[in-house]
């Protein structure tokens, strides 16, 4: 067999492992369901910045869209816990250990409606976390209710209509502090994989408000989340572009008018507006758009705000550089001298 | 500068022994003033206790704060005063009214008390006149006027001035300009009743040596130090009276003895309810923190959701309960023992928990850093049920005791274990037999470390799972973990002198039923035997207890017989014996309230 060409390799990342290695367990979500284009965009993002499993965790609340953390990675830790609060969990297993690096995934009714309070606490601090609500503006589990991110006027698949307003996850976020607020859509593929790579290098909490239909309760005729809806509104903002920190490809790029920013871990963020000039690093305007946007019923995607100058949450609270989980007895029980001092003054 | 009432006859006959109650307004420095009282009885050697009963307000309130000082060593709350300083003119007629017969009532002058009680001993003191001539100041003179009732006293009672100054040193420390406004004051009192009032009442204080090795502390500084010696990280919590102060007291630890290189070995936060602050725990407990928080029982109603989590999915984690009365917003600031059965099954479906359950400050520090080890031992919540009264009050304790054993972290798989198991484990499989699982650590560095958690029903592998032979063989693995935990728990103090009669009991109440024994014995010849539950799930001693005697009282702070209730649910083969004894009127328990009841129902008997 003289001549035979040796077996190609397997194509593995610089963490060494192949694309399988990120895998999970079949999804169980309706066929067609903009959740599982998400899930294969975080597998993407993961093998493509070699993230290692084993530094990753996955966090959940309740819902279809918090059942999809099984769906990818099996490698990696993961929490499916409590209706609308993923964020505190989050939370403490940052405390517990500053060094990994978290995925929570939401949903607008784990988020907006029953977790509108933990949502917007975490926003005001800057965990190492990236937070994707699948926003499809229905609950799904439970047959396809309005949850609170549905536009007035929207319709169900039964006619009824949405009397109330809708809340702007992206906006809130904004206003309470975060540093990297986007809306995508999850149709829209080659901007998702852009972006969701770029949260995943940000040090700090990135907001995803992920347009992401559903095409069992929310897919019809007079709904605003709907795929057809979604494509026919959808105005990207920008034209975005990421390069990983080890990649030389940068420095020959043309930069042209494009704004740069470089991310904590030192991979690129290329943004080329298409809008008029919009200024992702400007609160104000970003606040502006989305009300601007929201008026039109027009779904601007893309970066909408970032600000990558924020202190983590670890070093506001001055946390020691390890993890305190490993910590042990020598650092964490002061000496007989200090319970003797703590005794004599009582 | 009047002094009227009992003939001299009475004077000077009873040493060591009285109940001092101050009533002052809140937000007027009487803290400070009760508090030199207090420690400077105590530096006397004599033993003491201080209760402060005060509104849920911030400032002009009514609040009153007792002392019981007792040469025997009882220190539980007497219904009784002996002693009433009338220092808020709102309150004062209620408080003069309510005085019991014959008891020392110290007042200002002006409220015209004199012709109220002839029954009692008046000491009408010119307080207003007097403040106006030792404090020039006329801002601080609102705040100082209290330190005024510390120099009266003083002097009336006989107490060492040396050990009022060292006490207000100890109170004041570091603050040296308020010691240099208040010291005069408290002498210019002092000097005064002695050129002014004619000592007519029968109280004094002498010298003690009751106190060696002893200190002063309130409960949730106690627990706080418990907490830190054992080596808590992750504290989060949300305000709420009476828990909130030992998380305060906890972080102020912490800064000052905890820090490494000028970074924290401890994170603290202040989360924005307690729901998130128990999620929290979760998410910290899941990832290898020694997870702590306190609340009171507002709090817990509002955690059922997480604790049922941190049950089934097997999460370590502490809460601390300083309970309040309830239900609903209830007595803020008062105290009860009525989360019992909230606690010991809190949330939904089949849930039992582990509950420590501290009577004094010295069992509060050991309970805090053991609730740490056992939460990660069994790994499940944790936890410890306080109160107000131990928690806000100052108690007198034995000094507390290093902790020498190295902390219990539990069965944790790290790299290496799970390498020489070739990967293979089961988050959820009872491989000792005990009910208890292993876990591995997010960030554990091996390819099969990682599993599932999550609050659905689940295989030993921890994948998913809705087949009745894997959920009831999962509850059925966790009620042999709560069988295991039946052997780890602390055991109840017992005090068996083989009588037929017994009482149990739990927590703040041991100081009233400790006295009500002697007096039940002393004066109605009752023996009773005592057993102070510690813990729940009841351990073996607590059957044989209830097993031994023919007759149980059972004696707690809230109106249903909780306890009772959990120990006819848990020991239902002794119910007939069980008796119950209730008070439930927010007021810490006294011994006449035990003394009174178990008369009554022997009599039945």
């Amino acid at each position: 067999m003289a001549g035979t060409a040796a077996p190609k390799p397997p194509e593995t990342n610089r963490a060494g492992l192949m694309k399988k290695d990120y895998a999970g367990s079949k999804s169980t979500l309706c066929i067609g369901c903009g959740h599982d284009l998400i899930t294969a965009r975080i597998i993407d993002a993961c093998y493509d910045l070699s993230i290692k499993p084993e530094q990753l965790v996955k966090l959940s609340g309740i819902g279809c869209s918090s059942k999809t953390p099984a769906y990818f990675i099996s490698r990696s830790f993961s929490f499916n816990s409590v209706h609308g609060r993923m964020p505190s969990i989050a939370t403490g297993t940052a405390l517990a250990n500053r060094n990994l690096k978290m995925i929570g995934v939401s949903g607008d009714g784990d988020t907006a409606n029953i977790g509108i309070g933990q949502f917007s606490h975490i926003m005001r601090r800057n965990l190492d976390l990236v937070y994707i609500v699948e926003n499809n503006g229905v609950y799904g589990l439970t047959k396809g209710q309005f949850s609170a991110t549905a536009d007035k006027g929207s319709k169900l698949k039964h006619g009824a209509v949405n009397q109330a307003h809708a809340i702007d996850l992206c906006a809130l976020a904004v206003q309470l502090g975060c540093g990297f607020v986007a809306r995508l859509f999850a149709g829209n593929t080659k901007m998702m994989r852009q972006v969701m790579q770029a949260a995943m290098a940000y040090e700090g909490l990135a907001l995803l408000d992920i347009i992401s239909p559903c095409v069992t309760f929310n897919n019809h005729a007079g709904s605003t989340k709907s795929f057809p809806y979604a494509k026919d509104n959808e105005f990207a903002l920008q034209d975005i572009g990421f390069v990983p920190a080890y990649d030389p490809q940068y420095e020959e790029m043309d930069h042209g008018d494009e704004r740069e920013i470089t991310l904590g871990d030192g991979s690129h963020l290329t943004i080329k507006a298409l809008d008029k000039d919009y200024d992702p690093t400007n609160r104000t305007a970003a606040l502006n758009l989305l009300a601007e946007y929201h008026e039109s019923g027009k779904i601007p995607t893309g970066i909408v705000y970032i600000n990558e100058s924020e202190p983590r949450f670890v070093d506001q609270l001055n946390m020691a550089d390890a993890p305190l989980s490993g910590l042990k007895e020598d650092v964490l029980r002061p000496s007989k001298d200090v319970l003797d001092e703590v005794m004599n003054s009582l | 500068m009047s002094t009227t009432g009992v003939s001299e006859a009475e004077t000077g006959t009873i040493v060591n022994d009285f109940v001092l109650h101050v009533a002052t307004a809140n937000g007027s420095g009487s803290q400070t003033s009760n508090m030199v009282l207090l420690r400077a009885l105590f530096g006397m050697g004599i033993p003491v206790s201080g209760k402060n009963l005060f509104p849920s307000n911030i400032q002009g309130l009514p609040t009153w704060f007792t002392i019981r000082a007792n040469k025997d060593g009882y220190i539980a709350r007497k219904q009784d005063a002996d002693i009433v300083v009338c220092m808020n003119p709102e309150t004062s007629d209620e408080d003069v009214e309510a005085a019991r017969e014959g008891a020392v009532l110290i007042y200002e002058e002006s409220l015209n008390l004199s012709d109220k009680r002839p029954d009692c001993i008046h000491y009408a003191v010119p307080f207003k006149k007097l403040i106006a001539e030792c404090c020039p100041d006329l801002r601080l003179r609102k705040l100082v006027i209290n330190m005024l009732y510390v120099g009266v006293c003083a002097q009336l009672f006989s107490m060492d001035m040396d050990e009022i100054k060292k006490a207000l040193g100890v109170q004041l420390a570091g603050k040296q300009k308020a010691i240099d406004i208040n010291q005069p004051a408290l002498e210019f009192a002092y000097n005064w009743a002695a050129e002014n009032l004619k000592k007519v009442d029968p109280f004094s204080v002498e010298k003690m040596n009751a106190n060696e090795g002893k200190i002063i502390i309130e409960g949730n500084a106690a627990t706080a130090l418990g907490l830190m010696f054992g080596g808590v990280t992750v504290v989060t919590w949300y305000p709420i009276t009476p828990s909130s102060s030992l998380c305060e007291y906890l972080e102020g630890y912490l800064n000052q003895y905890r820090m490494k290189d000028g970074k924290k070995t401890f994170a603290v936060v202040q989360a924005e309810d307690e729901i998130a602050a128990v999620g929290m725990l979760a998410g910290a407990g899941w990832a290898g923190a020694r997870a702590f928080t306190s609340t009171s029982g507002p709090g817990i109603s509002l955690m059922n959701e997480f604790i049922g989590l941190g049950y089934f999915a097997e999460l370590p984690f502490v809460i601390c309960n300083v309970a309040r009365t309830g239900p609903s917003t209830g007595l803020p600031t008062r105290t009860m023992q009525g989360d019992v059965i909230s606690l010991f099954y809190a949330s939904h479906g089949d849930t039992k928990h582990v509950v420590l359950i501290p009577n004094t400050p010295k069992e509060a520090f050991e309970m805090g850093g053991e609730s740490l080890n056992l939460a990660e031992e069994l790994q499940t919540p944790v936890f410890i049920l306080s109160d107000l009264d131990l928690g806000m009050n100052y108690w007198m304790s034995d000094r507390f005791d290093y902790p020498t054993e190295p902390f219990r972290r539990g069965k944790v798989l790290d790299k290496d274990e799970l390498e020489k198991l070739g990967g293979k484990w089961g988050r959820y499989a009872d491989v000792d037999g005990d009910g208890i699982p292993y876990r591995t650590i997010p960030g554990t560095d091996h390819p099969k470390a990682a599993y599932f958690t999550r609050g659905t029903g689940h295989t030993p592998q921890a994948t998913y799972s809705e087949k009745p032979e894997h959920w009831k063989g999962n509850m059925d693995r966790l009620t042999r973990k709560f069988e295991t935990a039946k052997t780890m728990v602390p055991k109840p103090e017992i005090k068996d002198d083989g009588h037929a009669v017994g009482v149990l009991y739990f927590g703040t109440t041991h100081e009233a039923i400790r006295e009500a024994a002697v007096k039940l014995e002393e004066k109605h010849a009752l023996k009773l035997d005592l057993c102070r539950v510690r813990a729940f799930p009841f351990t073996q001693e607590v059957e044989d207890f209830l097993h031994k005697h023919e007759r149980v009282y059972v004696v707690e702070l809230n109106r249903d017989g909780q306890m009772r209730m959990v120990l006819n649910a848990e020991l239902p083969h002794f119910s007939s014996k069980l008796h119950s004894v209730r008070h439930y009127d927010g007021m810490p328990l006294t011994a006449d309230i035990v003394v009174e009841a178990i008369v009554s129902k022997e009599r039945e008997a």
